[in-house]
């Protein structure tokens, strides 16, 4: 069975253990030798992305300058049987570069360059390891932008934005990051470098760019990226809008999408993030009430105060009991300032904060919602819940103490109990963090063995060998089966009778 | 609207068998993209009988519909709604399906502006080439669970699995559109349409035809009018009508059967090539039309030196689709190979190795 193949290949990468003073020694024969860390204190910087919680020590840490040394690198770990995890900045939220310590860990950081900026073609041509923040900022001259804004943006890197097919606060208006990109270069498991996509709109043969984006780095290291540019709107402003009911919240998010408004920026924040947020940067939110919504339109002067009107009298039509219009963009500013601090804010008020990511149906915020507050009386720890409502996009932040015994454990309990509550209500485990590590035994309940299998034969016909960031994002069914017996075990597997999306 | 039907079981179950005998199928809908791409040898599979919408709700704006539904029906129930497909796809036939649709990756004039057919799909239910029905993506904007098979299936010509239901993306019909026309050369066309796009204007097309540029703004009312003041040029009566022959390949142009017909896609801004023949040029300069005997080889070539390929839509040349590399190619075969092992779904419709 090419199934039972494909596990095999999978476990023997995991379980391998590579001679690393040897694999040293041929990575420097063919490599500066700077490019090459292995000692223990230049490998510790690498040990964990933004999901600190799992933390590992790689067994070696490459860090190319050029196209030619990743592939050198590549063809090298190749030739071994060594598995590789990419990483860019490190940002990422589902562990997806969590490193392996019988594997390279292969970082992007030294690809910083900003190649090309085309303005006829609206396009620029970038290095991986540039921040997404950066490329706006290097072509606002040109009255031009990036469009996919993930919170942080600041720091993440494109590189990890492809692999992940980021989002952020304006992809109900301007799409993923698999929307926003026409070309990439990867560099394959066995080193070779091809072209996905192409300068013009579409490529002949299969879209190898919507496969490739949000692959988590297990089908090819991408070492160069082309980008959209979009001029930039004449003006962008925002409505407040508080409500004293969750439910009247989420239904004012439903009435706005159906007025025919495609809002560049939806969001909800319930009672406990107004709060925490309100005491820590003063955004002047109000704290009476049950859940706030900012909803932001851009374009031209003249459209965005048609939509301003529009969206004013929807909510207040579903019960706003405060409406507030931002007028300039101080003010803009301030309203966004609270939602931006959202998670800093967490960190104020709990010693670590877990953030789940699960997407539904917008007609289903409320009850997952009240959902979610049942599992929190449940698990006895407290939630703060930020959504991209305009995208049904959850960030549920669960708030714990890991230096409590188990009490991480039982967080990542919980936030498991949030993945499946998400696909009761027709949902998804992951709208834009990932699944890396962290997601990968809910991905079990996701998708049954036959689709399972089917990701493991696309995987095949890329890496043949398993060697790119094995362990993560898909399962294989053995996990599953363990994973399955363990919930049947406690009496919870909840849901049988439901079809997965 | 046409009445719903399930054919699921049936059709996996001919896949199957077709599996295990190995026996090549040639999968069809309407017909009315059958002279795209090259032709397929093999037994029929009929998937116009799988046929509904399996969800729609306008609040979502997200629309799962089974592969053989007409074209036609599903926009007319958006458009009761007041929404749309916002990829504009070319019918080219009155039985078109959306399965169809979306196998061909197809997208209209506004395609440049507003995202091509791939961009709008979020889920896919298919059957794989070993007769197992699967399910990917979902019906929500955001989805990043595992690998995008669903968007994978746009433009892959049924090669990959045979689409049995599509959730789609679907946007608010604009509540105004205006066309401006304007008298220019090709090549300052071009410019001029690049500068425009550099507005924060709702621009939706740009055509360029016989020394006239044809742009359509359609958004919020105000929004239209004031990028209208701005831009001058005349207003073109009966606009819906002249999109539609555009998308459907219906203007004048298109009638010249004599040569065969061309497809350029291209960087936006590529200049005008050195090409024998006549041309057109829509997507803002990304998609143009040719009418040429040059030969292929040497036509490729310039296109492909520009950034772009070309593909033959109307006419008997071929290969249809412009060759890849030798090792996208034997990527794309080992592709093909995890979702149809025994090479029996529309084998050889793109390339004859997929």
């Amino acid at each position: 069975m090419a199934d039972a193949a494909l596990a095999d290949a999978a476990e023997k990468v995991l379980a391998s253990r590579p001679d690393k003073a040897q694999l040293i020694e041929k990575l420097t024969a063919e490599l500066p030798e700077h490019t090459v860390l292995h000692v223990e204190e230049d490998l510790r910087p690498f040990e964990c992305d933004g999901l600190s919680a799992y933390r590992q020590l790689p067994m070696i840490v490459i860090l190319p300058e050029t196209i030619e040394q990743v592939q050198t690198a590549m063809q090298v770990c190749h030739a071994n049987d060594v598995a590789v995890v990419a990483r860019g900045a490190g940002t990422g939220l589902s562990g997806g570069a969590l490193p392996m310590d019988n594997g390279v860990l292969l970082s992007l950081a030294k690809f910083k360059q900003i190649l090309d900026i085309d303005t006829e073609n609206r396009r620029a041509t970038v290095q991986p390891g540039v921040r997404n923040l950066a490329i706006s900022e290097a072509v606002s001259h040109l009255g031009l932008y990036y469009a996919p804004d993930p919170s942080s943006q600041i720091a993440c890197s494109i590189g990890g934005n492809v692999a992940e097919n980021s989002g952020g606060v304006h992809c109900l208006k301007y799409g993923l990051t698999t929307h926003n990109i026409v070309q990439l270069e990867i560099v394959t498991v066995e080193g070779e470098r091809m072209t996905i996509g192409s300068e013009a709109l579409d490529t002949p043969g299969y879209d190898l760019l919507a496969l490739m984006t949000g692959s988590e780095g297990l089908l090819g290291v991408i070492v160069e990226v082309v980008v959209k540019l979009l001029p930039k709107p004449e003006r962008a402003q925002v409505v407040l809008a508080a409500f004293d009911d969750v439910r009247k919240a989420g239904d004012a998010v439903a009435a706005i999408i159906q007025a025919g408004i495609i809002p560049a920026g939806l969001e909800m924040l319930d009672s406990p993030a107004i709060i925490a947020t309100e005491e820590f940067v003063h955004a002047d939110y109000p704290t009476d009430a049950a859940a706030i919504l900012l909803c932001e339109v851009d374009g031209t002067h003249a459209e965005v105060d048609e939509h301003i009107a529009d969206v004013t009298a929807v909510v207040e039509r579903e019960g706003a009991t405060e409406v507030r219009v931002s007028r300039n963009d101080a003010e803009r500013a301030i309203f966004w300032a609270g939602r931006k601090a959202a998670f800093p804010a967490m960190g104020r008020i709990s010693p670590d904060y877990y953030c789940m990511d699960g997407t539904i149906p917008r007609k289903a915020l409320a009850d997952v919602l009240i959902g979610i507050g049942e599992l929190s009386k449940k698990y006895g720890q407290r939630v703060a819940n930020v959504f991209h409502a305009g995208d049904g996009n959850l960030h549920p932040l669960i708030l714990y103490d890991a230096n409590i015994e188990g009490e991480l454990e039982r967080t990542e309990e919980f936030g498991g109990a949030i993945c499946e509550l998400c696909l009761e209500h027709g949902g998804t485990i992951t709208g834009e963090h990932g699944v890396g590590v962290e997601k990968i035994d809910q991905m079990c309940v996701q998708f049954p063995p036959d689709e399972l299998t089917q990701f493991h034969a696309v995987k095949n016909a890329f890496d043949g060998k398993g060697l790119l960031n094995p362990g993560k994002a898909v399962p294989t069914l053995h996990r599953c089966a363990e994973f399955g017996a363990m919930h049947v075990h406690n009496g919870e597997l909840p849901f049988p009778e439901l079809e997965r999306l | 609207m046409t009445t719903a039907a399930d054919q699921t079981e049936q059709l996996s179950e001919r896949v199957r068998a077709a599996f295990e005998s190995k026996t090549p199928l040639n999968l069809t809908g309407s017909g009315s993209k059958a002279f795209l791409g090259e032709h397929v040898e093999g037994e029929a599979l009929d998937v116009t009988g799988h046929t509904g919408v399996v969800n729609y709700e306008p609040g979502e704006l997200v629309m799962t519909v089974r592969a053989g539904t007409p074209l036609a029906a599903v926009e007319s129930v958006l458009e009761a709604e007041g929404q749309m497909l916002a990829f504009e796809p070319p019918h080219y036939g009155d039985n078109a399906t959306i399965g169809g649709t979306i196998a061909t990756g197809l997208s209209g004039p506004a395609r440049p502006f507003t995202g091509a057919a791939r961009d709008f799909v979020l889920g896919t239910r298919i059957i794989n080439g070993q007769g197992q029905a699967l399910r990917f993506g979902g019906e929500v904007m955001k989805n990043v669970a595992g690998y995008d098979l669903s968007r994978l299936m746009a433009g892959a010509y049924g090669t990959l699995g045979v689409l049995l239901e599509v959730s789609l993306k679907v946007l608010p019909l604009p509540r105004t559109q205006i066309t401006r026309v304007f008298e220019q050369g090709a090549s300052e066309a071009l410019t001029q349409i690049s500068d425009w796009q550099r507005k924060p204007w709702p621009i939706t097309g740009a055509y360029w035809e016989e020394g006239k540029t044809y742009l359509r703004l359609a958004g919020a009312t105000s929004s239209v009018e004031s990028a209208c003041e701005k831009l001058g040029g005349e207003t073109l009566d009966d606009d819906k009508s002249f999109w539609r022959k555009v998308r459907e390949q219906q203007r004048p142009f298109f009638e010249n059967k004599d040569k065969p017909l061309w497809r350029l896609s291209l960087p936006p801004a590529a200049p005008m090539l050195e090409l024998d023949g006549d041309s057109v040029i829509d997507w803002g300069g990304a998609q143009r039309w040719l009418h040429s005997d040059m030969e292929p080889v040497g036509l490729r070539r310039v296109v492909k030196d520009e950034g772009g390929h070309a593909s033959v839509y109307r006419g008997d040349t071929r290969p249809r689709f412009h060759p890849i590399g030798e090792s996208m190619l034997a990527l794309q075969q080992r592709l093909k190979r995890s979702m149809d092992p025994a090479g029996i779904l529309n084998p050889a419709r793109i390339y004859p190795e997929l």
